[in-house]
Protein backbone atom coordinates (compact mmCIF):
# COMPACT_ATOMS: atom_id res chain seq x y z
CA UNK A 1 0.00 0.00 0.00
CA UNK A 2 1.34 3.59 -0.80
CA UNK A 3 2.43 5.87 2.16
CA UNK A 4 1.10 8.95 1.89
CA UNK A 5 1.60 11.40 -0.85
CA UNK A 6 2.74 14.21 2.19
CA UNK A 7 5.32 11.72 3.32
CA UNK A 8 6.67 11.04 -0.01
CA UNK A 9 6.99 14.40 -1.81
CA UNK A 10 10.31 15.77 0.19
CA UNK A 11 11.64 12.17 -1.55
CA UNK A 12 10.52 13.18 -4.58
CA UNK A 13 11.63 16.99 -4.94
CA UNK A 14 15.08 15.31 -3.72
CA UNK A 15 15.58 14.58 -7.13
CA UNK A 16 13.34 16.56 -9.09
CA UNK A 17 15.65 19.71 -7.29
CA UNK A 18 18.16 18.35 -9.09
CA UNK A 19 16.67 17.98 -12.57
CA UNK A 20 15.49 14.63 -12.39
CA UNK A 21 11.97 13.91 -14.51
CA UNK A 22 9.33 12.06 -12.92
CA UNK A 23 7.26 9.60 -14.59
CA UNK A 24 4.18 9.03 -13.26
CA UNK A 25 2.15 7.19 -15.67
CA UNK A 26 3.17 3.75 -17.57
CA UNK A 27 3.11 6.11 -21.03
CA UNK A 28 5.41 8.04 -19.42
CA UNK A 29 7.72 5.79 -19.17
CA UNK A 30 6.60 4.08 -22.57
CA UNK A 31 7.75 7.72 -24.04
CA UNK A 32 11.03 7.75 -22.62
CA UNK A 33 12.25 4.52 -23.61
CA UNK A 34 11.19 5.17 -26.87
CA UNK A 35 13.83 7.81 -27.46
CA UNK A 36 16.59 5.77 -28.06
CA UNK A 37 19.73 7.92 -28.80
CA UNK A 38 21.81 9.27 -26.44
CA UNK A 39 22.51 8.42 -22.67
CA UNK A 40 19.61 8.00 -20.25
CA UNK A 41 19.70 7.34 -15.92
CA UNK A 42 16.26 5.79 -14.54
CA UNK A 43 16.36 6.05 -10.93
CA UNK A 44 13.77 3.52 -9.36
CA UNK A 45 12.90 6.03 -5.77
CA UNK A 46 12.24 4.23 -2.96
CA UNK A 47 11.00 5.05 1.01
CA UNK A 48 13.13 3.23 3.14
CA UNK A 49 15.99 4.95 5.02
CA UNK A 50 18.09 2.49 4.79
CA UNK A 51 19.35 2.49 1.31
CA UNK A 52 17.30 5.54 -0.53
CA UNK A 53 18.55 7.45 2.05
CA UNK A 54 21.90 7.48 0.25
CA UNK A 55 20.31 7.00 -2.75
CA UNK A 56 19.19 10.34 -3.79
CA UNK A 57 22.06 12.35 -2.54
CA UNK A 58 24.35 9.81 -4.12
CA UNK A 59 22.08 11.11 -7.61
CA UNK A 60 22.59 14.42 -6.73
CA UNK A 61 25.80 14.56 -6.40
CA UNK A 62 26.79 12.62 -9.29
CA UNK A 63 24.61 14.99 -11.40
CA UNK A 64 27.32 17.81 -10.56
CA UNK A 65 29.68 16.06 -12.71
CA UNK A 66 30.66 17.91 -15.97
CA UNK A 67 29.69 14.87 -17.99
CA UNK A 68 25.95 13.54 -17.40
CA UNK A 69 23.31 11.38 -19.00
CA UNK A 70 21.38 13.52 -21.78
CA UNK A 71 17.90 12.04 -20.10
CA UNK A 72 17.51 11.68 -16.26
CA UNK A 73 14.05 10.35 -15.12
CA UNK A 74 13.18 8.75 -11.75
CA UNK A 75 10.10 6.11 -11.10
CA UNK A 76 8.53 5.71 -7.15
CA UNK A 77 8.96 2.20 -6.11
CA UNK A 78 5.88 1.42 -4.14
CA UNK A 79 4.09 4.77 -4.99
CA UNK A 80 3.86 4.77 -8.50
CA UNK A 81 2.99 1.89 -9.01
CA UNK A 82 2.28 1.26 -12.76
CA UNK A 83 5.36 3.72 -13.98
CA UNK A 84 7.29 1.96 -11.81
CA UNK A 85 6.20 -2.20 -13.21
CA UNK A 86 6.22 -0.89 -16.89
CA UNK A 87 9.58 0.60 -16.51
CA UNK A 88 10.76 -2.84 -15.01
CA UNK A 89 9.17 -4.80 -17.70
CA UNK A 90 12.22 -3.17 -19.92
CA UNK A 91 14.60 -4.63 -17.77
CA UNK A 92 12.86 -8.46 -17.35
CA UNK A 93 15.87 -10.04 -16.82
CA UNK A 94 17.01 -7.77 -14.11
CA UNK A 95 15.29 -8.75 -11.21
CA UNK A 96 13.53 -5.71 -9.14
CA UNK A 97 15.01 -3.85 -6.38
CA UNK A 98 14.66 -0.55 -4.82
CA UNK A 99 16.50 1.63 -4.87
CA UNK A 100 18.00 0.90 -7.79
CA UNK A 101 19.80 2.78 -10.60
CA UNK A 102 19.67 1.59 -14.62
CA UNK A 103 21.65 3.58 -17.46
CA UNK A 104 20.72 3.51 -20.91
CA UNK A 105 22.66 3.93 -23.88
CA UNK A 106 21.05 4.29 -27.04
CA UNK A 107 18.44 2.05 -25.57
CA UNK A 108 20.46 -0.42 -24.38
CA UNK A 109 20.79 -1.21 -20.39
CA UNK A 110 24.62 -1.12 -20.10
CA UNK A 111 25.28 -0.52 -16.45
CA UNK A 112 22.64 -1.37 -13.50
CA UNK A 113 23.42 -0.19 -9.49
CA UNK A 114 21.31 -3.00 -7.53
CA UNK A 115 19.91 -1.90 -4.12
CA UNK A 116 22.31 -3.94 -2.22
CA UNK A 117 25.41 -1.72 -4.10
CA UNK A 118 23.67 1.34 -2.28
CA UNK A 119 23.17 -0.23 1.04
CA UNK A 120 25.28 0.88 3.75
CA UNK A 121 27.27 3.54 1.73
CA UNK A 122 27.52 6.84 1.59
CA UNK A 123 26.52 9.60 -0.92
CA UNK A 124 30.20 9.94 -2.53
CA UNK A 125 30.88 6.48 -2.67
CA UNK A 126 27.75 5.87 -4.78
CA UNK A 127 28.52 9.05 -6.90
CA UNK A 128 31.56 8.12 -7.60
CA UNK A 129 30.10 5.13 -9.11
CA UNK A 130 27.61 6.79 -11.08
CA UNK A 131 30.68 9.69 -12.33
CA UNK A 132 32.78 6.65 -13.38
CA UNK A 133 29.43 5.36 -15.77
CA UNK A 134 29.09 8.96 -16.68
CA UNK A 135 32.87 9.34 -18.06
CA UNK A 136 33.09 6.18 -19.77
CA UNK A 137 29.58 6.60 -21.73
CA UNK A 138 28.29 10.41 -22.18
CA UNK A 139 29.87 13.02 -24.18
CA UNK A 140 31.89 15.44 -22.86
CA UNK A 141 30.23 19.01 -22.33
CA UNK A 142 30.84 21.57 -25.81
CA UNK A 143 32.70 24.31 -24.94
CA UNK A 144 31.76 27.55 -25.62
CA UNK B 1 15.82 12.01 4.29
CA UNK B 2 14.69 8.78 4.70
CA UNK B 3 12.29 6.82 7.10
CA UNK B 4 14.54 4.82 9.69
CA UNK B 5 13.14 1.76 12.15
CA UNK B 6 14.83 1.52 15.46
CA UNK B 7 15.59 -1.19 18.04
CA UNK B 8 16.36 -3.59 14.78
CA UNK B 9 19.84 -5.24 14.22
CA UNK B 10 22.53 -3.15 12.47
CA UNK B 11 21.75 -5.40 9.46
CA UNK B 12 18.69 -4.46 9.24
CA UNK B 13 17.65 -3.56 5.93
CA UNK B 14 20.81 -4.75 3.64
CA UNK B 15 20.75 -7.36 1.68
CA UNK B 16 22.55 -10.33 2.85
CA UNK B 17 24.29 -13.83 1.86
CA UNK B 18 23.10 -16.49 4.67
CA UNK B 19 25.17 -19.15 3.88
CA UNK B 20 24.31 -22.56 5.62
CA UNK B 21 26.10 -25.83 6.90
CA UNK B 22 24.19 -27.68 4.38
CA UNK B 23 23.32 -27.31 0.50
CA UNK B 24 21.46 -24.11 0.98
CA UNK B 25 22.62 -20.04 0.49
CA UNK B 26 19.96 -18.19 1.37
CA UNK B 27 19.63 -14.23 0.04
CA UNK B 28 17.24 -11.85 1.45
CA UNK B 29 16.86 -8.08 3.13
CA UNK B 30 17.65 -8.68 6.88
CA UNK B 31 15.25 -7.73 8.93
CA UNK B 32 16.68 -8.91 12.59
CA UNK B 33 18.44 -11.46 14.21
CA UNK B 34 18.49 -13.08 17.22
CA UNK B 35 19.41 -15.91 19.52
CA UNK B 36 17.24 -17.85 17.34
CA UNK B 37 18.09 -17.35 14.20
CA UNK B 38 18.17 -14.31 11.37
CA UNK B 39 15.09 -13.14 9.76
CA UNK B 40 15.00 -12.42 5.95
CA UNK B 41 12.18 -10.39 3.65
CA UNK B 42 11.95 -11.33 -0.05
CA UNK B 43 14.59 -14.17 -0.10
CA UNK B 44 15.86 -16.27 -2.63
CA UNK B 45 17.47 -19.75 -1.82
CA UNK B 46 19.71 -21.60 -4.12
CA UNK B 47 21.20 -25.17 -3.11
CA UNK B 48 24.25 -25.98 -4.49
CA UNK B 49 24.67 -27.82 -7.65
CA UNK B 50 21.11 -26.69 -9.03
CA UNK B 51 20.91 -25.54 -12.08
CA UNK B 52 24.68 -26.72 -12.88
CA UNK B 53 25.75 -24.61 -10.86
CA UNK B 54 28.06 -23.59 -7.58
CA UNK B 55 26.83 -21.68 -4.29
CA UNK B 56 29.93 -19.15 -5.90
CA UNK B 57 28.51 -18.99 -9.23
CA UNK B 58 25.16 -18.65 -8.29
CA UNK B 59 26.49 -15.69 -5.53
CA UNK B 60 28.42 -13.88 -8.79
CA UNK B 61 25.50 -13.12 -10.59
CA UNK B 62 23.35 -12.71 -7.61
CA UNK B 63 26.36 -9.87 -6.50
CA UNK B 64 26.09 -8.57 -9.99
CA UNK B 65 22.43 -8.01 -10.50
CA UNK B 66 20.40 -9.29 -7.27
CA UNK B 67 18.16 -12.18 -6.70
CA UNK B 68 14.27 -12.97 -7.45
CA UNK B 69 12.84 -13.69 -4.67
CA UNK B 70 11.39 -16.93 -3.87
CA UNK B 71 9.69 -16.60 -0.37
CA UNK B 72 8.19 -13.20 1.44
CA UNK B 73 9.94 -13.78 4.67
CA UNK B 74 11.97 -16.74 6.08
CA UNK B 75 13.37 -17.19 9.77
CA UNK B 76 16.31 -19.14 9.08
CA UNK B 77 17.49 -21.13 12.42
CA UNK B 78 20.73 -19.68 14.35
CA UNK B 79 21.74 -23.70 14.16
CA UNK B 80 21.97 -23.85 9.96
CA UNK B 81 23.84 -20.25 9.76
CA UNK B 82 27.12 -20.95 8.86
CA UNK B 83 27.72 -17.31 8.04
CA UNK B 84 26.46 -14.05 7.47
CA UNK B 85 27.55 -11.40 5.15
CA UNK B 86 26.98 -8.27 3.10
CA UNK B 87 25.76 -9.03 -0.75
CA UNK B 88 27.31 -5.85 -1.38
CA UNK B 89 30.39 -6.88 -0.42
CA UNK B 90 30.60 -9.65 -3.16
Amino acid sequence: MPYSPMLVKPMREELTSAGVEELLTAADVDAFMSQKSGTALLVVNSVCGCAAGMARPGVRLALQHDRRPDRVVSVFAGQDLEATARARSYIPDIPPSSPSIAFFKDGELVHFTPRHRIEGRDAHALANDLVAVFNEFCAVPATA
Amino acid sequence: MGTFHQGKSELHGITVVVDTTGPEVFVGRCDDEDDRGIVLDDVDVFRDGEGGRSKAEYLERAARFGTWKKHDRLLIPRERVASVRRLGEI
